[in-house]
């Protein structure tokens, strides 16, 4: 096992380089860069002396390898440096954000784990009735939806809603505060895109539940747990569900991980700052250094999760094991 | 003794191959999935949708009418009209055919090429199959929100440039799928023989192994033209996919939906639907195709 996890941690490497190769490469490709950015913004006239240094203070001046070394380098030390475009440290800025982003991304996963394990067994169990059908159309169309359209359709709703109730319409609040500093304002603003997001989430996830656990019931044991007499219940809480639930782990963990970068339309809608605004701005701002530990910090969550989902395939299915 | 030349030995290989009842699985999913013929109505609608596009709209899709901004929708303006006076209706029909061009081209695209480097990934095996399996690793991984805006930054926006920015992520998602299954394939005798026969890489590849995971190929295939409709919209609700003027309905939800929202619901209201209904008829479709094609997944 452990020469295992050694193996599988040394594949890692090749991907986060190969990301690193390709981030750095997608910046640079872009025509401009932040030096001329920075100063057509001021609408003064510059002199290229003043952009040149403005390079060479940022070192984008230097060779393509000895900044693709040093971006490298800085990624394996965590030492990302200072953002190009606010000159402040790239962990403060990202750690600005990455709580309302992470908090998100939990309470979105939440939504779908509850909504998705029962009603992906229940679907299962009643192949072919009416409820089966009723969530697979449920669970299609919260893949069909777009959430940034599902996020606009729930403030119009909030507004007809409350406009119709008390009179004032109410809309959630813009400004972020922690869960530890206002629990009440912090939830009143997060559970919208939490929604949205959980939804498409959960219907990639009842889909699965339900197709694994359509496989497992089909499979000897389960005939065999309901031969000797068991009650049905235990035959799916305990030898079915338990069996099924595989896929089920890998699909949440790739959704949790595509959701740390993939929040950008939600967050538009919903007026957030989190890292999917912070990722727009700064490709926007050819903010090389910013871009770059956001991918690498997006392509690490990744790689993790994908390593921490094999491991749970070992501890949920006994039949795997690694050697 | 007769002797077997490779051009006959070939003829019957291709009638073995010809013997896959593809006709027989169409005609079975028509009975068993009513489902799934309700997608396939619903995707047939958009494509006469978008062929019949000027006959079926009243207006040009361009055509704005500055005394008409934000009409509610009424006998001449079905939907409504837009903060720019123009007649969602007719936008709405004619996203159906940007809608279904990026679709179709990224999801072929994309499909094609994850099939034959998932195949080859499989049929060569070895460092081939370790060096490409790692490039396909960097792509899933990659953020693809930053794919597009670097694509779109580097080639400038439009409806082409979308398609390359989605097209990326589908390849190696199709390449990994196809790959698993083609690593079954490859310890079949028949592409033992088929190496015998002295045929070429590329020929076994394509004629010998491509066609026997097609199974997967089109689900994935079906799927890929939904998600391409949905990444579209997004990509395009944030300002870098498809641009103004061209009727697409991520287009019509940017900007007018959210501001309007609350005065002029029905803008942001039909585009969503448009969009939710074409990537709901697919996806009805495609699991219809899966369940037809996977024998695993049919009633007990």
């Amino acid at each position: 096992m452990s020469k295992y996890i050694f193996k599988r941690v040394l594949l890692m490497i090749p991907t986060l380089i190969g990301a690193g190769v390709l981030v750095f490469f997608l910046m640079r490709l872009i025509p401009g860069d932040v030096c001329e950015l920075r100063f057509a913004g001021t609408g003064l006239y510059v002199d290229q002396a003043q952009i040149d240094t403005c390079r060479s203070n940022l070192g984008i001046d230097r060779p393509m390898f000895v900044q693709f070394a040093d971006f490298m380098i800085g990624f394996f030390t965590f030492n990302f440096g200072d953002s190009m475009w606010t000159g402040k440290p790239i962990l403060f800025e990202i750690g600005l954000r990455f709580e309302l982003s992470l908090q998100v991304a939990i309470m979105a996963t939440f939504v779908a784990v509850i909504i998705a394990i029962p009603l992906g067994a229940i679907s299962a169990i009643k192949q072919d009735t009416w409820l089966d059908y009723a969530v697979r159309t449920f669970a299609i169309a919260g893949i069909a939806i777009p959430s940034f359209w599902l996020g606009i359709m729930i403030i119009l709703g909030l507004l007809i809603v409350t406009q119709q109730v008390t009179g004032i319409p109410w809309m959630p609040p813009i400004d972020y505060k922690p869960i530890w500093v206002d629990p009440a304002h912090n939830i009143a603003q997060l559970i919208w895109p939490a929604v949205a997001t959980g939804y498409r989430y959960s219907a990639v996830a009842t889909r699965m539940t339900r197709s694994a656990l359509l496989e497992v019931l089909r499979e000897d044991y389960i005939r065999t747990a309901r031969a000797k007499g068991l009650i049905e219940k235990i035959v799916i809480n305990r030898h079915a569900l338990k069996n099924a639930m595989l896929p089920v782990v890998t699909i949440i963990g790739i959704e949790f991980a595509f959701l740390m970068g993939g929040l950008v339309v939600t967050e538009q809608v919903f007026n957030l700052n989190g890292i999917g605004k912070l990722f727009i701005e700064s490709v926007q701002n050819h903010d090389y250094a910013m871009t770059e530990a956001l991918v690498m910090l997006v392509v690490l969550i990744f790689v993790v999760t994908n390593f921490i989902i094999d491991l749970c395939y070992a501890w949920l299915d006994p039949r795997i094991r690694y050697s | 003794m007769a002797i077997v030349n490779e051009a006959s030995l070939e003829a019957q290989l291709e009638e073995l191959e010809e013997k896959t009842p593809w006709f027989l699985a169409a005609k079975t999913m028509a009975r068993k999935q009513p489902v799934g013929v309700a997608g396939l109505i619903i995707v047939l609608l958009m494509v006469f949708a978008s062929i019949f596009a000027p006959i079926l709209t009243p207006f040009h899709p361009e055509f704005n009418s500055f005394e008409n901004m934000l009409t509610p929708p009424n006998a001449t303006y079905l939907m409504g009209t837009d903060q720019f006076g123009r007649d969602i209706f007719t936008r709405i029909i004619y996203g159906a055919q940007t809608a279904l061009f990026v679709g179709f081209s990224a999801a072929t695209i994309g499909a094609f090429a994850g099939l034959v480097l998932g195949v080859a990934s499989a049929y060569f095996g070895g460092t081939f199959d370790l060096v490409l399996q790692r490039v396909m690793d960097v792509f899933m991984a990659f953020p693809l929100i930053i794919l597009a805006l670097a694509v779109v930054a580097t080639l400038g926006a439009g409806t082409e440039n979308v398609i390359i920015a989605i097209t990326i992520p589908f390849i190696p998602q199709c390449a990994r799928v196809v790959r698993s299954n083609a690593l079954a394939i490859r310890e079949i005798p028949y592409v033992d023989a088929a190496r015998a026969l002295g045929f070429g890489h590329m020929r076994i590849i394509l004629r010998h192994m491509a066609p026997n995971v097609m199974a997967p190929f089109l689900i994935l295939f079906s799927a890929f033209v939904g998600q391409a409709i949905l990444l579209e919209a997004s990509l395009s609700y944030l300002g870098m996919g498809v641009q103004e003027p061209t009727p697409a309905w991520g287009l019509m939800l940017q900007g007018g939906a959210e501001e309007y929202a609350e005065s002029a619901p029905w803008v942001a209201i039909w585009p969503g639907i448009a969009i939710s209904l074409a990537v709901f008829g697919f996806n009805l479709f495609g699991d219809a195709v899966r369940d037809t094609l996977d024998p695993r997944l049919r009633s007990r």
